[in-house]
């Protein structure tokens, strides 16, 4: 009795849309865990099943694939899994195979292939009720006799099917002795066209067209890909989610970054700051708290993005906002699903990062990391108010249009423009422009279920915490120490950080930055300015002399416009536009792209171009007087 | 293929045209190779030359030149995306720029493609 003891593996497959996470979560509820898989960048989704007999079973959601002849890093990991080839997994002792049952032709030619694999197989038919409502006949028993699979109808959303599913899995677990011989090869385009004769004479014998079929996802289509008015509604989407993003995240924010501050305050109090406690107290509060806080604070803008994004894509639009501006991307060498991913990069980069992964062509995926970090994430936006408030005379210009507005609105331009010349570089210099087909499913319109995207949601915070946290860190923690140490001497007359670690880095590199306007100050804020862009505020307030510069930042412009020309500020901001001062994004690109390699190209040419256009920004303000 | 395919019209692919050949052989020429040759070509056009609104049933899947990787790589994944010979397909959307991507109706699914994919599809066009 082998079975009993060990944990049967099941694995879900299925094609994209198919309703396979919605069965994972309904069959798993919160008992799942999310990592990577050992070596590649693929998320790992796995969970539990009790079963009613009291059996425990581990679920595997695999990413969803058309065929097990992989074409992505998604797709090479489902085949694997299901061959049983991934390291560190043992293979799976039932294939689980979800289909959408009003979009059967498709995955009918997947259940083919994965009968070749001979491991044993539920097919669980999902979205079974849109089937019946729309009077789509499925005759289960011979399908499941042409199949020689046994299958379950399922409602993932309602919960309906799940016990049946779960009992026919335990049934195949526990006569798991007949296991198939492996007779699957990657299948050339014969085998694919053999196939899907088959999965088509299949499909005539045991389904008869709907008599209802849904007509609603072409009159939707038919407003949303307009290609005048669905552009149209797109901009107006991402106008409203921008909105939301800024403005509903902002009392969130304060009281994050208020509790914050509280905590600090509160360790500040409990560790006495006498002898080796102040040294502590200064590492715990200093450097832990205010530099995880300091990403920490990104999380509601983060969450309130990914509310729009989930709900979107579970409604199948994101597929056409893919669609509409795909002709746009790919002017610049892009993929019309780099889009999301840019899109979010304006709240933060590091979730854009992340998105990344829905690109299944491992360049596009590349060249959209790389230049994710170009779109202004809303770090940058205190240092630019910053700069600007100092700097930038609040009038109107051309009749109707305020100066700082349109200096912002100029920064927001130049990393977007900056965004799509350097993709188009990328593509032209390492990829020697080839180009990756697009095409994808544009599946049908649903409902999103609250539910599920708020569970998702929860997922992408947990995700977003944790990995930022563990990556962020012992980067504090290090920026701390440069900015800590050594102590100033007795009688120092100049702020702290300039006889630190910090400060020694800043005036060596002062010569290499005194090309492109930059005094010793600014240099030194730069170094704690890594943590996160918006830190260097403080920064300037610490080297400046000016206490809690973050909320006087009216002390801290009308220092800064005393002490800089305004071709030096003008500098500063092109600095701020392209280099890549922040270690978390940094962090997590090592991790996505998994090679030091690209990280590093990624920090050399971001530096290279803030240098370069701090620059020509600041030799050309000077001529034109602003030295 | 399956007699049942023939009977529901579903003719012309690569492969599946030999049996249809063997069948009318004193109609029409015979054609050697059958993997490659699509037979009837009046009124067929590469799906990227569609417009708005078209129909048609697909006669040919992947170019020619079978050298070439991505050729070979294309037309596999067009295979699995449900472009396959005698799919119905219907122009549902253009792009706003160039008319490119294009938005299609293949059998009963919806998939997006760039006009420059397209152009390894050839569809027999059959009036709405």
């Amino acid at each position: 009795m082998d079975m009993a003891l060990k944990t049967a593996r099941v694995a879900l497959v299925g094609n994209p849309n198919s309703g396979k996470t919605a069965l994972f979560n309904a069959l798993t509820g919160a008992h799942q865990k999310v990592a990577n898989y050992a070596g590649v960048t693929v998320e790992r989704k796995e969970g539990l099943i009790r079963a009613a007999s009291g059996r425990t079973m581990s679920v595997l959601d695999l990413p969803g694939t058309y065929s097990l002849r992989a074409r992505s890093p998604d797709e090479e990991v489902t085949r694997d899994a299901v061959l049983g080839r991934l390291a560190g997994e043992t293979p799976p002792d039932v294939v689980v195979c979800v289909a959408d049952a009003t979009n059967l032709r498709l995955v009918l030619r997947l259940i083919l292939e994965l009968r070749a694999v001979g491991r044993p197989m539920v097919l669980a038919l999902n979205m079974y009720d849109i089937a019946q409502r729309q009077g789509l006949r499925i005759d289960l028993e011979t399908l499941s006799a042409e199949l020689g699979v046994p299958i379950i109808t399922t409602v993932a959303t309602r919960k309906r099917g799940i016990e049946d599913l779960i009992a026919a899995v335990e049934a195949k677990v526990e006569a798991a002795a007949v296991e198939g011989e492996n007779r699957w090869s990657s299948p050339d385009s014969a085998a694919l066209r053999h196939a899907a004769r088959e999965a088509e004479r299949i499909m005539k014998a045991c389904v008869r067209p709907p008599e209802r079929p849904d007509t609603l996802t072409g009159k939707i289509d038919s407003v949303l890909l307009h290609p005048v008015a669905g552009m149209a509604i797109l901009f107006v989407l991402l106008f409203v989610m921008f909105q939301a993003v800024f403005s509903w995240a902002a009392p969130l924010m304060d009281g994050i970054e208020g509790a914050i501050g509280w905590i600090g305050g509160l360790v500040a109090a409990l560790i006495p700051d006498q002898g080796g406690g102040g040294l502590i107290q200064s590492l715990i509060v200093d450097g832990i708290i205010s530099g995880v806080g300091s990403v920490l604070v990104f999380l509601p803008q983060i969450l309130i993005l990914f509310l729009f994004i989930i709900a979107l894509e579970d409604f199948g639009y994101m597929a056409r906002a893919a669609f509409l501006m795909d002709k746009i991307m790919g002017g610049a060498g892009l993929h019309g699903r780099a889009f999301i991913p840019l899109l979010s990069s304006f709240a933060c980069a590091i979730p854009g990062i992340m998105a990344a992964r829905v690109i299944d062509s491992r360049r596009d995926r590349l060249t959209t990391i790389l230049v994710a970090p170009l779109m202004t994430c809303s770090a940058r936006i205190p240092v630019y108010t910053l700069i600007i408030a100092a700097f930038i005379p609040s009038r109107t210009v051309w009749g109707v249009v305020n100066l700082q507005g349109l200096v912002m609105f100029g920064l927001y331009a130049a990393g977007i423009v900056s965004a799509l010349i350097v993709s188009l570089l990328i593509r032209k210099v390492f990829w020697r422009g080839a180009v990756e087909p697009f095409m994808m499913e544009l599946p049908t319109y649903r409902l999103p279920d609250p539910k599920s995207v708020a569970f998702n949601l929860w997922l992408r915070a947990k995700i977003f915490i944790n990995r930022a946290g563990r990556i962020i860190l012992p980067l504090v923690i290090l920026l701390w120490v440069l900015a800590t140490f050594p102590y100033p001497p007795e009688n120092a007359t100049l702020p702290a950080i300039d006889y630190s670690f910090a400060g020694m880095i800043g005036r060596a590199l002062e010569p290499i930055f005194a090309p492109i306007g930059f005094n010793w100050q600014m240099v030194i804020a730069l170094i704690p300015g890594m943590a996160a862009r918006e830190v260097a505020v403080a920064a300037l307030g610490t080297t400046y002399a000016i206490a809690d510069a973050e909320n006087a930042t009216g002390l801290l412009a009308s220092t800064l416009s005393a002490q800089w020309s305004l071709a030096t500020a003008l500098s500063f901001l092109a600095w701020y536009i392209f280099a890549p001062q922040c270690v978390a994004t940094l962090g997590v690109v090592k991790r996505e792209t998994n090679s030091t390699k690209w990280t590093w190209i990624m920090i050399g040419y971001m530096f290279g171009l803030a240098y370069l256009a701090s620059f020509v920004t600041y030799h050309v303000a000077v001529a034109l007087g602003g030295g | 293929m399956s007699s049942a395919a023939i009977g529901q019209g579903v003719p012309l692919d690569g492969r599946g045209a030999h049996l249809i050949i063997t069948v009318k052989e004193d109609a029409r020429p015979l054609v050697r190779s059958p993997a490659r040759v699509s037979l009837d070509l009046t009124d067929t056009i590469k799906l990227s030359q569609a417009r708005r609104g078209d129909r048609g049933v697909i006669v040919q899947v992947g170019g020619h030149c079978h050298h070439k990787e991505h050729e070979v790589e294309l037309e596999r994944r067009l295979l699995e995306l449900g472009f396959v010979e005698g799919a119905e397909v219907e122009l549902l959307h253009e792009g706003l720029f160039g008319r490119d991507p294009i938005a299609l109706k293949v059998d009963d699914m919806r998939v997006a493609l760039r006009r420059r994919e397209a152009a390894s599809l050839i569809i027999r066009r059959v009036a709405a």
